[in-house]
């Protein structure tokens, strides 16, 4: 009886102080806030000063693309620095996994690595949910092969067809050129439910089916340890992940034409660079001052901080063009 | 008469004991493999991790900078997640064992309960997931929120401390049980003076250990659409949170190297957290279980 006294008692003892250190935890939080309030605010540039006006609170929900995922989280932190009332949380599910939310109503915003699908566009009208979509980056959608492989650094977009559309045969690297040795070529591939197999499907396979051989996964870094120990692999994905990893992997020129800033940022690089699109829901940014002004920020720094985290910024009129958009919205 | 013919013994103890120290030698291979892996792991994870084990990293969020990114908001998460999971299903759990243990009789209806209670444990995460989805996220609008996933978790915990807490409610001798009502003590009273505190080590052992499996759990949580990127921590039971395991998932994804450290640091952070957790159950298991 006693024992189960005492066991009452330590476990009620232990619960206050687990709650106890949360409660502290949270007033470290506020210092910490306004101390890096003070920090950001002091180094950014003067166009966001007019953000930070009035203080806004609320909540911002989002979801969506895992590629547009760190330019999402750069934006959060700097605007922490600038609104740390409003509460502004996005998760990973993937563009489509994203869309599905989008549709349900759950989120505010959707961020894509394509463009939003008409069967997501009719569904969306059924919901009554109307949408207005921004570009906040470029991305050039990278096919890369192992260092060692001297032969395939210059494919065209027919070769790329050639080799990735399935074709009920087993494929050689011999099979696209006679002088390339002949030997099975190995594919990765990003997992289906991703915008950037979505956005290759769309360019290249054209409707048709991915090779069936190629290993997919969810996980980039996934693909470049394929790709980077198997000199027959060959393998595409967000052009993040091949500036990261450039000393184990070879970047194939498309048409001629190599994947880098200025060739993704000029169009150049085709038909592989793609825009990355935030999609916002329209009545939120009417009835959500927060929501409304986190976008405007996203707006005005998405330049700055997709160049942060490896992908390309929009021409300036692209994100003007945007701002106009959101400013007649509201 | 001879009962042991010595010279067969002797003959046959050397291939007996070769085949003896033979098995003893593959069990300790066996044994060892386990081991290495885990050594391997922790090895690993530790060098790996360490340099950004530091104060800073439990003080901050998430960043796009793998020197500033901290483990702030997915720890507190998690321990308020747990803080909700304990509760509901222990109240659930233990309710349900009493009343299959103590007040049910015995007939097909209750061995179908039974039955499906320990199907449920063997169903994979992601489908209480997608049941969390549509009933709390979505028909109860709950939103993402701390409250929804909770409840989930607990849903997916809750077979495991219904089993557990039956076995140790079980486990309490009739003889004390019978002495109870001898004496004149009701149903209740024997219940929550008898039973429930002979029993109760080897309910909160069940407990703990299920709720460790909640903790490490990044499945269900994924359909929730629980957020990963969040610069606040939770100020209420309807707020958004993320927690530990899907946070060390999204560093561990990122493109940059410097992250998987980062990662690394986060399942360091994690698995002190668990090892904790089990040392509270076996703790509790030494010192209060008695055997009769």
């Amino acid at each position: 009886m006693k024992k189960w006294k005492y066991l009452t008692m330590t476990a009620a003892l232990g619960a206050t102080f687990v709650l106890g250190a949360c409660g502290s935890e949270d007033a470290d939080t506020e210092t910490e806030t306004e101390t890096e309030d003070g920090a950001a605010t002091g180094s950014e540039t003067t166009d966001n000063a007019d953000s930070g006006d009035a203080k806004l609170s609320g909540e911002v929900i989002g979801d969506g693309s895992s590629t547009v995922a760190p330019i999402t989280e750069a934006l959060v932190e700097e605007y922490a620095g600038v609104q740390p009332d409003v509460k502004v949380s996005a998760g990973v599910s993937g563009t489509g996994g994203g869309f599905e939310k989008f549709i349900a109503g759950e989120t505010d915003f959707s961020n894509a690595s394509r463009p939003i699908k008409e069967e997501e566009i009719a569904e969306l009208e059924k919901a009554g949910i109307d949408y207005t979509e921004f570009q906040v980056a470029f991305d050039g959608l990278t096919v890369v092969v192992n260092p060692e492989n001297d032969w395939a650094t210059d494919l065209t977009v027919d070769q790329l067809k050639q080799l990735w559309i399935e074709d009920g045969t087993t494929k050689k690297w011999s099979d696209i050129d006679p002088s390339w040795p002949e030997e099975e070529v190995v594919f990765y591939s990003p997992g289906t439910d991703s915008g950037t197999y979505d956005y290759f499907d769309e360019v290249i396979l054209d409707g048709a089916d991915l090779a069936k051989a190629a290993t997919l996964s969810e996980d980039d870094n996934v693909l470049v340890q394929g790709v980077a120990g198997d000199k027959n692999a060959i393998g595409f994905f967000g052009y993040a992940y091949y500036l990261e990893n450039q000393d184990k992997l070879t970047a194939v020129k498309i048409d001629g034409v190599e994947p880098n800033n200025e060739t993704i940022e000029s169009g150049e690089y085709t038909p592989l660079s793609r825009p990355l699109f935030v999609y916002a829901k329209n009545t939120a940014l009417q009835e959500n001052e927060a929501f409304y002004d986190f976008m405007k920020f996203s707006l005005e720094n998405a330049g700055e901080m997709a160049e942060a985290v490896g992908y390309v910024k929009l021409p300036d009129e692209k994100y003007e063009e945007g701002l106009s958009t959101l400013e007649g919205l509201k | 008469m001879k009962y042991i013919d010595d010279t067969v013994v002797m003959k046959r103890m050397k291939s007996r004991l070769k085949y003896n120290s033979l098995w003893k030698l593959i069990f300790l291979i066996a044994t060892s493999l386990a081991l290495l892996t885990l050594v391997i792991l922790l090895v690993r994870i530790v060098t790996q991790g360490s340099g950004h084990l530091n104060l800073d990293f439990f003080n901050n969020f998430g960043s796009r900078f793998p020197d500033k990114a901290g483990i702030k908001a997915a720890l507190i998460g998690s321990v308020l997640l747990m803080l909700i999971i304990a509760p509901v299903s222990m109240i659930l759990g233990v309710g349900t064992a009493i009343y299959l243990e103590e007040y049910a009789k015995k007939s097909k209806l209750t061995s179908f309960i039974q039955m499906n209670i320990s199907n449920l444990a063997g169903v994979p995460s992601i489908v209480f997931g997608l049941l969390g989805l549509t009933i709390f996220v979505r028909m109860l609008v709950l939103g993402k929120s701390l409250l929804a996933a909770g409840f989930t978790m607990s849903l997916l915990i809750l077979p495991v401390i219904i089993v557990a807490s039956q076995e140790a409610i079980r486990a309490v001798p009739k003889e004390q049980r019978e002495a109870s009502y001898g004496m004149g003590a009701t149903k209740w009273q024997t219940i929550t003076r008898v039973v429930l505190p002979a029993a109760i080590p080897g309910i909160l052992t069940g407990t703990i250990l299920a709720l460790s499996r909640a903790v490490g759990e990044t499945a269900p949580l994924v359909v929730l659409g629980i957020p990963v990127i969040l610069q606040f921590l939770p100020d209420s039971l309807l707020s958004q949170f993320t927690t530990l395991p899907l946070q060390i998932y999204d560093w561990a994804k990122r493109p940059q190297e410097e992250f998987q450290y980062v990662a690394s640091a986060g399942i360091i952070v994690l698995m002190i957290l668990l090892v904790i957790m089990n040392s509270i159950a076996i703790f509790i298991r030494n010192k209060f279980q008695k055997r009769y």
